[in-house]
């Protein structure tokens, strides 16, 4: 698909604003709908958008595939070091009141940090696996 | 027009237009849900089932034949299981309170604590992300690690397989019959 222009054009223009749109989720996701789960979800559609219209190869130069596979792990490790951190400060797992000396500032921080953590692995785990399916050769039954 | 299309996915037989009458199902699923008033799950069922999975099924069609293989054996007994069980499950939704009802069982419990208290206590106005992000942590981490167990699952699967199928096509291309 690298020779339709109107593809290539309306992607390129449309791509940052999907990306702009996914962190208005992400951290507008206090106020308004939204949050990690689908700010991360837009953030790999964008990506995939891309690829369709790119190629995978570009993509996958664009976003290399060892760095989506450290998303996957990433974003448990930050939820659940949140976790661990309100351990370590003397409150319970997942505490997040003791993250600040504000109980409610703590919470948006603690909020803020397991959102961000939702967000890096969702996306992870929908680009690896659009990059998995789509890096395959056709089956066994179109080469006969 | 979600029977419509429901019955549509059904009564086909070309795969490419069941994925895209799916993709039209989460879309109207998703308008029924923002009726609801439940914007974050209405946002969630049409960016990953409109979106993502309706990219994910055409990339498996690609890998795959587009047309459905003619059923060996009647449908009557899959048919009736699924009207048996649909018909428990109205039974069952007889018993339910009415919607929106106010002083239901759920309502009673801990929902009341959450509204009032939930803005002063965490400061974030939008309450599905409070409970989600905040009460119910555990919940949130617990699907969290269900998602990167897919995805490693995934990876595990296909990777190996695709390393396998590469290295075979470099030595034995020619080989092959």
């Amino acid at each position: 698909m690298r020779s339709q222009v109107v593809l290539r054009v309306v992607a390129k223009l449309l791509i940052p604003f999907i990306l702009v749109f996914a962190l208005y989720v992400q951290f507008h996701g206090d106020y308004g709908p939204g949050g990690g789960f689908q700010a991360g979800v837009i953030i790999a559609a964008a990506v995939i958008f891309y690829a369709l219209i790119f190629g995978l190869p570009t993509a996958k130069r664009l976003v290399p595939e060892w760095l989506v596979e450290t998303m996957v792990a990433l974003g448990v490790l930050i939820y659940a070091g949140v976790g661990v951190e309100g351990l370590l400060l003397g409150g319970n797992f997942l505490d997040y009141f003791v993250l600040s000396h504000n109980p409610v500032s703590g919470q948006h921080i603690g909020i803020f940090l397991v959102e961000v953590g939702v967000c890096i692995t969702v996306s992870g785990v929908m680009l690896m696996i659009f990059y998995l399916f789509a890096g395959r050769k056709r089956g066994w039954h179109s080469e006969r | 027009m979600m029977v419509a299309t429901a019955l549509a996915i059904a009564r086909l037989r070309n795969l490419f237009a069941v994925v895209v009458l799916g993709s039209l199902y989460s879309f109207l699923m998703a308008t029924v849900l923002v009726v609801l008033d439940a914007v974050d799950v209405a946002m969630t069922e049409a960016s990953v089932g409109a979106g993502i999975s309706t990219v994910l099924l055409l990339g498996t069609l690609y890998l795959t034949k587009s047309e459905e293989a003619q059923p060996t054996h009647r449908p009557l007994l899959p048919l009736l299981v699924a009207l048996v069980t649909g018909g428990l499950l109205v039974y069952g939704m007889l018993g339910l309170p009415e919607f929106g009802e106010a002083d239901s069982v759920i309502h009673r419990h801990v929902v009341p604590r959450y509204l009032e208290q939930g803005v002063t206590e965490t400061g974030v106005p939008n309450i599905v992300t409070a409970v989600l992000a905040s009460y119910r942590g555990y919940d949130t981490l617990g699907e969290t690690t269900v998602i990167f167990t897919a995805g490693v699952g995934v990876i595990l699967l296909l990777r190996r397989w695709r390393r396998d199928a590469t290295g075979k096509d470099d030595d034995a291309e020619g080989g092959r019959p």
